[in-house]
């Protein structure tokens, strides 16, 4: 397993992500195959914000998924720092995402059971480096919820919520942020907090940013906006 | 944050359904504890009931007959020796492997209570429970010289409400017929301390009265007779059973009786005079060799044998009561595999709601032996709860029972009885709690993150 400032090739690349030749396809219900995902050639420099847009059922999350190790794609590789993580195993790839993954979902995905603290501190448990609990209230603290680390997910507003999301995809200190639709499931007043939120974290921890939405107010934010229907083949197909 | 941790936080978030399921384990345990605690204290008391000697001199015939007899004042006694033997281990050539020599006559009750004729040595030289000294918790010990006095068991005390200064007269269970006729009333002088032993449940009567009554005077003893057929045959026969009033005027003036007519008539009766057996403490400090030699000497002889009431008291339960708690036992071990799989039920039918939750966890990195340990660790935890609970039940359980115990059958358990049998129980716990999470971690280890994901938390 690479070491967390390592790159394979000892290189002092900028790219972050690289997706080459990726494909991934469903099984349907009559046997045959749905192509979900055809992409060629991306990349994600290294502290990069950009945002990928596109309609609902394009193939965002899967994408997410892809890159981030959950799902392996049919072909193709998958370059993070330099590592190619389809070549890994499953372990290691569980690993490596957290390690080098930080990923705030749609629907924030706090574990019920756990304090907003406890929350921050889970993520820290699965890589090689010892939970810094200092670094889970630094993180709190920076999301505005210094106030609240000891309470419950049901105790706190839906707000509140994503930015526990987000202070836990950044406590392993990761080299790239994936959100998947992060601002969906957050009422408008919200919606620009949690985006300046994310914007402004990963720029103060010198994490790329990679955004998926299909809310045009929230891409017209960032300069760099990707369209999937652009990038991804599949959808064209399909 | 611990696997054990996350796994502890898993079952505070399913806090009534882990509470019952850990409960029912408990249950269970709580039922091996029970069993556990009273077959220790009662195999203790079985075995305690003999350490305060080591061997049994009786009439040969059968060894647990002489045992259950002399030791725990069951069944009858098997048929009598000879008074005169008693010297051949006091003041013959057994005597210098032997240090203390209690006579015992037995074969009579007081309203369903043992009888036994013993000598105040009983008391004062022999000890119980590991080398603990008698006690009395009222009166004192009874004298050789008070013929007619008798102490008894607190058990005995308590049952039929008796105190210093009752009276009792010995009803012959065996061979002799008309009741109480030809017995003196023995005159309670000492009520013992509880001891957990059977001695709780017997009156203990001076040995010395014991002759003293007409049924046991004139010739042979009444046993002796009986058993010779002499006793059957002639129940009512004038010489056999006189005058009761001439029996009275005797224990009217037996404190201070001891003159020498008294004597010469002892030593002439001492030849008649029979014991149902002899309660040795051999010498096997200083006289190893013929203190272990001396069964065999005693059983190579015609006159009696030598038992030793451990080993009899170990077959016995070993053969006996050590089935009937493995029974028991493996009863309740069932109750615990039923409760384990409860475990099993309980923590797989969680996994449909928990499948998005170990997706997360899964998401944030976790390694799928991760996730798995997670619920292995929590199926650990259920169980090793509900054992703590069980053994906090089975003693608490065993403690509620301990007066209704003791008052029926005269043995003490404590529920602090700690038996070294229910420490098997934790790494019992962990492998059926290992065995019944492997399921459900099995499941959890295959979940789709993906899919998982997908769905609504």
């Amino acid at each position: 397993m690479p070491l967390l400032s390592d790159r394979p090739d000892g290189s002092s690349s900028n790219e972050v992500l690289l997706l080459k030749g990726i494909r991934k396809s469903f099984r349907e219900p009559d046997g045959g195959r749905l192509p979900i995902l055809a992409i060629d050639d991306y990349h994600v420099e290294a502290g990069e914000q950009v945002v990928i847009v596109g309609r609902s059922g394009c193939g965002k999350t899967t994408l997410l998924h892809v890159i981030s190790g959950i799902s392996r794609p049919d072909a193709g590789r998958v370059k993070i720092d330099g590592w190619d993580i389809t070549v890994f195993t499953e372990a290691e790839c569980d690993t490596f995402r957290a390690e080098r993954i930080g990923y705030v979902f749609q629907t924030f995905n706090l574990l019920p059971g756990f304090t907003a603290l406890e929350n921050v501190l889970l993520a820290m448990k699965f890589g090689r480096r010892r939970p810094d609990k200092a670094r889970g209230r630094h993180l709190l603290e920076r999301v505005g919820l210094g106030h609240r680390m000891t309470h419950r997910p049901t105790m706190l507003s839906v707000g509140e919520q994503q930015r526990v999301a987000v202070a836990r995809a950044l406590a392993n200190q990761p080299r790239l942020l994936l959100a998947d639709e992060p601002t969906a499931n957050v009422d408008s007043g919200n919606q620009q907090q949690v985006v300046d939120l994310l914007r402004e974290t990963c720029r103060e921890e010198n994490v790329a940013l990679l955004m998926v939405t299909h809310a045009p107010e929230v891409a017209e934010q960032f300069d760099r906006v990707d369209q999937l229907e652009q990038i991804n083949r599949a959808v064209v197909t399909r | 944050m611990s696997l054990l941790r996350i796994a502890w936080r898993s079952i505070q978030q399913r806090a009534l359904a882990s509470a019952l399921t850990a409960f029912t384990v408990g249950l269970g345990v709580a039922l091996v504890v029970a069993v556990l605690v009273i077959h220790g204290v009662i195999d203790q008391s079985f075995r305690r009931g003999s350490q305060g000697y080591d061997l049994i001199i009786g009439a040969k015939g059968s060894p647990l007959q002489l045992v259950l007899n002399t030791v725990f004042h069951l069944s009858q006694p098997i048929e009598t020796i000879p008074y005169t033997y008693l010297e051949e281990f006091t003041l013959g050539r057994f005597a210098p492997a032997v240090e203390v020599a209690i006579p015992v006559c037995t074969g009579h009750d007081y309203r369903g209570f043992s009888v036994v004729a013993t000598v105040p040595d009983a008391f004062e030289r022999l000890t119980y429970l590991d080398g603990r000294e008698y006690a009395f918790a009222e009166g004192a010990n009874f004298r050789s010289e008070n013929y007619f006095d008798a102490v008894i068991g607190s058990t005995v005390a308590k049952r039929l409400r008796m105190k210093l200064g009752d009276t009792f007269t010995p009803v012959a269970t065996v061979g002799e017929p008309g009741g109480e006729e030809g017995h003196e009333a023995f005159t309670v002088v000492g009520i013992l301390q509880h001891t957990g032993t059977p001695n709780d449940r017997a009156l203990f009567v001076n040995l010395e009265g014991f002759y003293r009554c007409e049924a046991h005077q004139h010739g042979a003893s009444f046993e002796e007779k009986v058993l010779a057929g002499e006793g059957l045959e002639s129940p009512g026969e004038p010489d056999a059973k006189p005058e009761s009033g001439e029996m009275h005027a005797e224990h009217g003036d037996h404190d201070s009786d001891a003159d020498e007519h008294e004597h010469a008539h002892e030593h002439d009766h001492e030849s008649h005079r029979a014991l149902s057996a002899i309660l040795l403490v051999t010498d096997i400090d200083r006289q190893p060799q013929l203190a272990m030699s001396l069964p065999t000497v005693v059983n190579d002889e015609a006159v009696a044998q030598a038992v030793m009431p451990s080993r009899v008291i170990a077959e016995l339960f070993d053969g006996i009561v050590g089935n009937v708690q493995l029974l028991l036992l493996v009863l309740a071990v069932m109750v615990v595999v039923v409760a384990g799989v409860g475990i099993l039920v309980s923590i797989y039918n969680s996994m449909n709601d928990r499948r998005h939750e170990i997706a997360v966890i899964r998401a944030l990195g976790a390694r799928r032996t991760t996730v798995m340990s997670i619920i292995l660790v929590e199926s650990i935890l259920l169980s090793l709860g509900g054992g703590v609970l069980g053994v906090l039940i089975g003693h608490g359980l065993t403690g509620l029972l301990a007066p209704t115990i003791a008052e029926q059958t005269g043995v003490l358990v404590s529920p602090f009885s700690f038996q070294w049998a229910e420490l098997i129980l934790v790494p019992g716990l962990i492998v059926l709690a290992t065995l019944v999470g492997y399921l459900p971690a099995l499941s959890a280890y295959r979940t789709d993150v993906a899919k998982a994901l997908a769905s609504t938390p």
